[in-house]
């Protein structure tokens, strides 16, 4: 028995699974150990206490009187928001940078060659802090703000825009809104008697304004009120400065993909595609990257999931995000450690875990389908 | 089975406690798993500040300098005999307890408020108070702001992982007025976003303020306001479970207060101890009663710390002198503070 190969494989196993199970619970046995001999106890009740300080930059309501688990929910969001903000942004460049990079114009192609070389060899630690300070360095105070059309306002403290106030009863008005704009698209590929809706779909935006309008109370327009610029939606510096430390990191990866993908299309591809006269533009767009984008999304998938997880370097320059809030200050004045590190990596396993099945999804569907 | 070894682990101990309460104070008996372990590496292991003027830095040298410093040197010069036999570890806000508490350091001199949930919830053994200040703010001048009451709507710069961040949103509260807070890992980030004016303070201990503002480009350009908002009376963490190594640390901190009562000083303790004849100071420098002895060390310890680092007086003027921080509450009690060393008896 021991030589035939299929039983010793699986003894092998179930050796290495007790081992793994007899670790795990030495580990926990461990800490329950020592957590009891400094009086300590594991629970997550503390949750449910007040926390009774202030977030400075937050997407939901909140004030001192809120309890530890809102804590955790509004610091969430602000890590979401950074990461779905330089998720976009990074793809963006990224693949501008990578089609630069296989320019035909030497300048193009190593401007672009420098720039991913210079990004990719220094820390992105020290590039987030670099641009926090660069961002401060070159704002100016608020009582010398600079207006932008529109009634913007910007200076060290943030990007000040003007915050539109809906009537009393209009609050769910932007909300449709928003969903006739989302609409739209699928709304112009929809055929009523065989004909598609095309841009007659444009009248759903249009549509959308027109609530909109209605729904308006008065525009707050940003101005300066004692120390700082009172009405509007502040953009905080710190979010801009790890959006932009975040994006350009990894826009220095994803350029690289573009481009080992990009030269990983048979060039049979695009001989055929310039032999039946398509111009290099469209030969790009319709021929090239299409087939490219399928080896391109499991990379792309890896690139996404690290730029989440480097979204907690936000701790340095004061963004609260998920680990400076929750895993620092929250931390601090519960003094529940392992509860609260527990939870953090639970998010971010779920976070990218939800984040690669959609991906997987996602490549499933645009992947070749092979007969 | 496991009754007869519970009943043979209780005898065992309750053993070791008669004897413990049977025989006299010596030094050898005095049972501390921490002291031990110090005497068996021959060097203390010492959680400090990443780096903050006045209680723990690192000068050009690289060599670490401040009030915190000097308390872990008088412990090493104590238990050790060499003040240079200490292991520094840089902790920040964040994690300074659960640093101690995991027993990576032996003693945290921190610059660290004594509180209530830190004393139960965190089990942490709370020593002397080698600081007494409340958290006080430092302002740009040009905001021509005289008071804390007048921040409403300031930003403030602060460190993540403190009693600040709750202290400053009660305040808040309690005088219906809103201060944004910015809340920064380390000093030096914090430092440089008050520098360029991404706040228009700063807030920390009235220590740490001081050192703040000293680290600006130009101290001049900032004012301190003079109301504390709360108490922030600093000092040193032991862990719970080894009480006669917490008291130990805590005496340490008495006898750089009893020398300075005593007018005892670095420079003139060999004189004095050469001539002594006041049976206070022979006490304190070991010359009669084993004071040294009941606490673990030996009866010299007391010369060591002050010969190693200075009385309390002599570090506090070395250390905040430059920072221009008055002595205020941390002044001897004889002298309208609230420094007092407890009786050597």
């Amino acid at each position: 028995m021991v030589r035939r190969p299929s039983p010793r494989a699986y003894v092998a196993q179930w050796v290495f699974l007790a081992g793994v199970i007899g670790v795990g619970g030495l580990l926990i046995v461990n800490l329950g150990a020592n957590l009891a001999r400094r009086n300590m106890h594991f629970g997550f009740g503390f949750l449910a206490n007040k926390a009774g300080f202030d977030i400075p930059f937050h997407l939901l309501e909140w004030t001192t009187f809120d309890i530890y688990a809102k804590a955790l929910l509004v610091s969430l969001l602000n890590t979401l928001l950074v990461s779905a903000l330089s998720i976009v942004a990074a793809t963006l460049f990224g693949l501008l940078v990578g089609i630069m990079r296989l320019s035909v114009n030497w300048l193009v192609r190593n401007l672009a060659l420098a720039f991913i070389e210079f990004v990719r060899n220094t820390p992105q630690l020290v590039q987030i802090i670099f641009w926090y300070f660069a961002v401060l360095q070159t704002l100016p105070p608020p009582r010398q703000s600079i207006a932008l059309p529109g009634g913007f306002l910007l200076n060290i403290r943030g990007l000040y825009v003007p915050h539109v106030v809906m009537q009393a009863g209009a609050a769910l008005l932007p909300w449709l809104a928003g969903l006739l704009l989302v609409a739209t698209p699928f709304a112009s590929r929809l055929k009523i008697r065989e004909r598609r809706l095309g841009a007659l779909a444009l009248i759903l935006p249009v549509l959308a304004l027109l609530l909109l309008n209605l729904g308006i109370e008065r525009v707050e327009v940003p101005a300066l009120k004692g120390f700082n610029i009172a009405g509007g939606v502040q953009v905080p510096p710190e979010l801009v400065a790890l959006w932009a430390g975040l994006t350009i990191y990894a826009t220095a990866f994803i350029a690289e993909i573009v481009r080992s993908s990009i030269e990983a299309v048979p060039k049979g591809q695009h001989e055929a595609a310039r032999s039946l006269g398509l111009r290099p533009a469209r030969v790009l767009f319709l021929i090239v990257l299409p087939q490219a984008l399928r080896i391109m999304v499991p990379q792309l998938t890896s690139q996404y999931l690290n730029l989440i997880k480097s979204s907690t370097l936000g701790t340095a320059i004061a963004y609260p995000e998920i680990f400076q809030i929750f895993a620092g200050t929250v931390m601090n004045q519960s003094g529940k450690e392992v509860e609260i590190i527990i939870i953090v990596m639970a998010v971010f396993l779920t976070i990218n875990l939800l984040f690669s099945a959609f991906m997987n999804w996602y490549n499933r569907r645009v992947a070749l389908v092979e007969r | 089975m496991n009754r007869y070894v519970a009943r043979f682990v209780a005898g065992a101990a309750l053993a070791a406690a008669t004897i413990g309460f049977a025989s006299p104070g010596w030094a050898a008996d005095v049972k501390s798993e921490t002291l031990d372990a110090i005497k068996k590496r021959d060097q203390l292991i010492c959680g400090v500040d990443t780096g903050i003027p006045g209680f723990a830095f690192q000068d050009s040298a690289g060599k670490w300098q401040g009030l915190d410093i000097a308390y872990c040197r008088a412990i090493a010069a104590a238990v050790l005999g060499d003040p240079e036999k200490v292991k520094y570890v840089g902790t920040t806000a964040k994690v300074r307890f659960s640093v101690l508490q995991s027993g990576e350091i032996d003693v945290l001199i921190r610059d660290s408020t004594h509180t209530l949930t830190r004393n139960t919830d965190l089990s942490l053994a709370t020593g002397a108070i080698n600081f007494f200040t409340g958290q006080a703010f430092m302002v740009k001048k040009s905001l021509n702001v005289a008071h804390v009451k007048e921040l409403d709507g300031a930003t403030i710069c602060l460190i993540t992982g403190t009693t600040l961040e709750l202290n400053i949103a009660d305040y808040g509260r309690a005088n219906n007025i809103k201060i944004n807070t910015l809340l920064f890992d380390k000093p030096e980030e914090a430092f440089a976003a008050a520098e360029a004016g991404r706040c228009d303070g700063y807030t920390d201990d009235g220590g740490s303020v001081a050192a703040a503002r000293s680290a600006m480009k130009t101290p001049a350009d900032w004012v301190i306001l003079p109301e504390l908002i709360s108490r922030e009376f600093l000092g040193s963490y032991c862990r719970q479970g080894d009480e006669r190594w917490s008291i130990l640390v805590k005496w340490v901190h008495y006898a750089m207060l009893e020398a300075e009562v005593l007018g005892i000083t670095q420079a003139n303790i060999d004189q004095i101890k050469a001539s002594a004849t006041n049976p206070e100071v022979r006490g304190f420098l070991g010359l009669e009663n084993d004071y040294g002895k009941f606490l673990g060390a030996d009866n010299d310890w007391a010369y060591r710390i002050i010969k190693a680092v200075g009385n309390y007086g002599e570090n506090y003027d070395k250390y905040f002198g430059p920072l221009e921080l008055p002595r205020g509450w941390n002044n001897l009690y004889t002298k309208g503070g609230l420094q007092y060393p407890l009786a050597w008896r």
